[in-house]
């Protein structure tokens, strides 16, 4: 038990950042905040560095309440997303200032900056100073000022949004690995879904100052416990439908259907939501349970082998991703395949099913 | 057009440039060359303007007493803005923007209209005449042009950093003068300059407030011309003098006005 949050609310004038809050992270392992801007991954974070204090509730740290602890001894490091260095000192005298803070030995912080240093591939930058560096640079040492400290309990809030593509890439591949050597527990903030996927460990998705959903990465992603974790954790944003069932059949528009499965037979008739990813909607059917539906093109983005089709269906929209190029103009009639079997179902109070 | 390019500039440099040679060219010539007739450069180069000013102590004390109270207001307006304008820059309170505001008009009204009140309290109080009477009498124009600027500068930088900085474990006071002032050290140097200025080229209140212990060189400067008669060739050698240090702190900080420019502070 690393970090835990024990029903904590953030109000700030009358606005309130976090909703009522109890969550518990893993130790020693990757977690990752998950939702769009404002959502409340940084008030988190913040709340959990102890930059900020709670308006009610507590905050736990390795079984001790540290909720009115300040942050100068909560023995916590943090990554943002600018690139915060001290500008006025050299890329080893920023790595080495919270070891200097705790008067650690001379030969000892030494060793330990030239450690993380070497980790981060930073060495030969060593003696130069932040604003002569590039912005990966920068960030990798601040990552590495974050490293040295050997603290437990990590703060990254969206460290990779401001690098291009390619440092973004090769940063994110680096980090999981950095951080699992070093036995703490990282609470990594992001907009990106696919990101999330990427890194692994632990996901929580928030919206608007509620933690939706916590778990593991992959069963986050793979049983949204109601429709909005689903929303969150979907880039391009999640189909919904409003379907009704009634017998052996559930029923969209009057105009698709298609039977009940195994599943879902023991439930009552009556109106449900229906989630569907972008990419179980496509122009081919996937076997059996696709269904075929109907629609206008209302637009198309091509992206070197993928298509994303925008089409309404009746009074929705929905998003299609389908391999190869397919140059649909605007009003355009499509008929596109519905795998049923990879729907979610949620019901009337959009709660997985 | 290509050769003419130069043309304006050079003069409009040398139309800024004449009273300044006509400042320094007195100040090479005797009073009586200057009064007798009209002549481009010293006809009889003399240096005695400047000997005078260098040996006679009721001459180089003014710049004692000037240099004293501009450095005692320059140091004094700094450190009291500098915790101000972080108050400022980091946090609302109620009224913050009403009493940013208000501090900046304190330089709306002119400097004579405290000559008066200030002439007064200090007689009272028995400041009178004293290098610390000037320099607190300017504080209350440098101290708000200080606190604007300087809160143009800390807002420049990130709060994250003073964050950042306490995750690492420093406590504020460590923080502030190990990281942030080092950090906003264009801006410092910045309103330096202006206090520098401002006190420096200040006369009213200087003279108001002084007689003969601490009187300011410009105050020496535009009495001369009374005992024995005209003095004009000592009086430019003098005014020639006091362009100098303000020459010399606009040459060191001309980059940090520069970028306090394009802070859009300046």
């Amino acid at each position: 038990m690393a970090i835990e949050l024990k029903e904590v609310t953030k109000v700030v004038g009358i606005d309130t950042h976090i909703h009522e809050t109890s969550i518990k992270l893993e130790e020693g392992r990757f977690n990752i905040l998950l939702g769009t801007t404002l959502s409340g991954k940084t008030t988190l974070l913040r709340l959990m560095a102890g930059l900020e204090r709670p308006t009610k509730g507590e905050i736990w740290f390795k079984g001790a309440n540290v909720t009115g602890v300040p942050v100068q001894k909560r023995k916590v490091a943090m990554v943002y997303q600018q690139f915060i260095n001290y500008p006025n000192f050299t890329v080893y005298d920023n790595i080495a200032s919270p070891l200097k803070v705790i008067r650690l030995p001379k030969k000892e912080i030494e060793a330990r900056v030239h450690k993380v240093a070497e980790l981060l591939k930073i060495t030969p930058m060593l003696k130069r100073m932040p604003s002569e560096l590039s912005g990966g640079q920068q960030q990798r040492t601040a990552l590495a000022r974050a490293l040295v400290k050997e603290s437990d309990l990590v703060l990254l809030d969206e460290p990779l949004a401001d690098l291009d593509y390619k440092l973004r890439e090769e940063l994110r591949e680096e980090l999981p690995k950095l951080f699992h050597d070093s036995g703490a527990t990282v609470v990594y903030a992001t907009t990106e879904p696919a990101e999330a996927l990427l890194l692994g460990g632990y996901t929580a998705t928030l919206h608007e100052g509620r933690v939706t959903q916590y778990g593991p990465t992959p069963s986050v992603y793979r049983i949204p416990q109601d429709l909005l974790s689903a929303r969150v954790f979907s880039d391009p944003p999640i189909n919904t439908a409003s379907i009704t069932k009634r017998g052996e059949k559930f029923h969209y528009n009057e105009t698709a259907s298609w039977n009940v499965s195994e599943r879902y037979k023991a439930l009552p008739d009556g109106p449900y939501t229906i989630g569907f990813r972008p990419h179980h909607i496509t122009l081919e059917p996937d076997n059996d349970e696709s269904i075929s539906v109907k629609g206008t093109v209302v637009v198309t983005e091509i992206s070197g082998s993928e298509s994303v089709i925008h089409m309404s269906v009746g009074h929705d929209t929905w998003v299609s991703l389908s391999h190869g190029i397919h140059p649909f103009k605007r009003g355009d009639a499509v008929e596109l395949y519905l795998q049923t079997d990879h729907c979610f179902y949620f019901d009337a109070n959009e709660r997985f099913i | 057009m290509k050769n003419t390019k130069w043309l304006a500039p050079t003069i409009y440099i040398l139309f800024l440039l004449l009273p300044i040679y006509w400042l320094v060219s007195m100040s090479f010539k005797t009073t009586n060359e200057i009064l007798g007739s009209f002549s481009l450069w010293p006809q009889e180069f003399t240096l005695n303007n400047y000997i005078t000013i260098f040996t006679d102590p009721t001459w180089y004390n003014g710049y004692f007493n000037s240099l004293t109270y501009v450095m005692m207001n320059t140091l004094l307006s700094v450190s009291v803005a500098l915790p101000a304008a972080y108050a400022f820059s980091r946090y609302r309170f109620l009224g913050d923007k009403h009493l940013f505001f208000w501090l900046l008009t304190n330089r709306m009204a002119p400097p004579a209209v405290f000559a008066l009140p200030f002439f007064q309290l200090y007689s009272a109080v028995g400041l009178f005449d004293t290098p610390i009477a000037v320099a607190l009498a300017h504080c209350l124009f440098n101290i708000p042009l200080a606190v604007w600027i300087l809160e143009g500068f800390m807002s420049g930088v990130p709060k994250e950093l003073d964050e950042t900085a306490y995750v690492d474990g420093y406590s504020f006071v460590h923080f502030f003068i190990k990281i942030f002032i080092p950090t906003i050290a264009a801006g410092i140097g910045v309103v330096m300059f202006f206090c520098f200025m401002f006190s420096w080229v200040e006369l009213l209140l200087a003279k108001t407030l002084t007689s003969v212990v601490a009187k300011p060189i410009a105050a020496t400067m535009t009495r001369t011309a009374s005992t024995s008669g005209y003095e004009l060739g000592l009086l430019a050698a003098a005014g020639t003098l006091t362009i100098i240090p303000g020459a010399f702190v606009i040459y060191f900080v001309r980059h940090h006005i520069a970028k306090g420019f394009a802070l859009g502070r300046v």
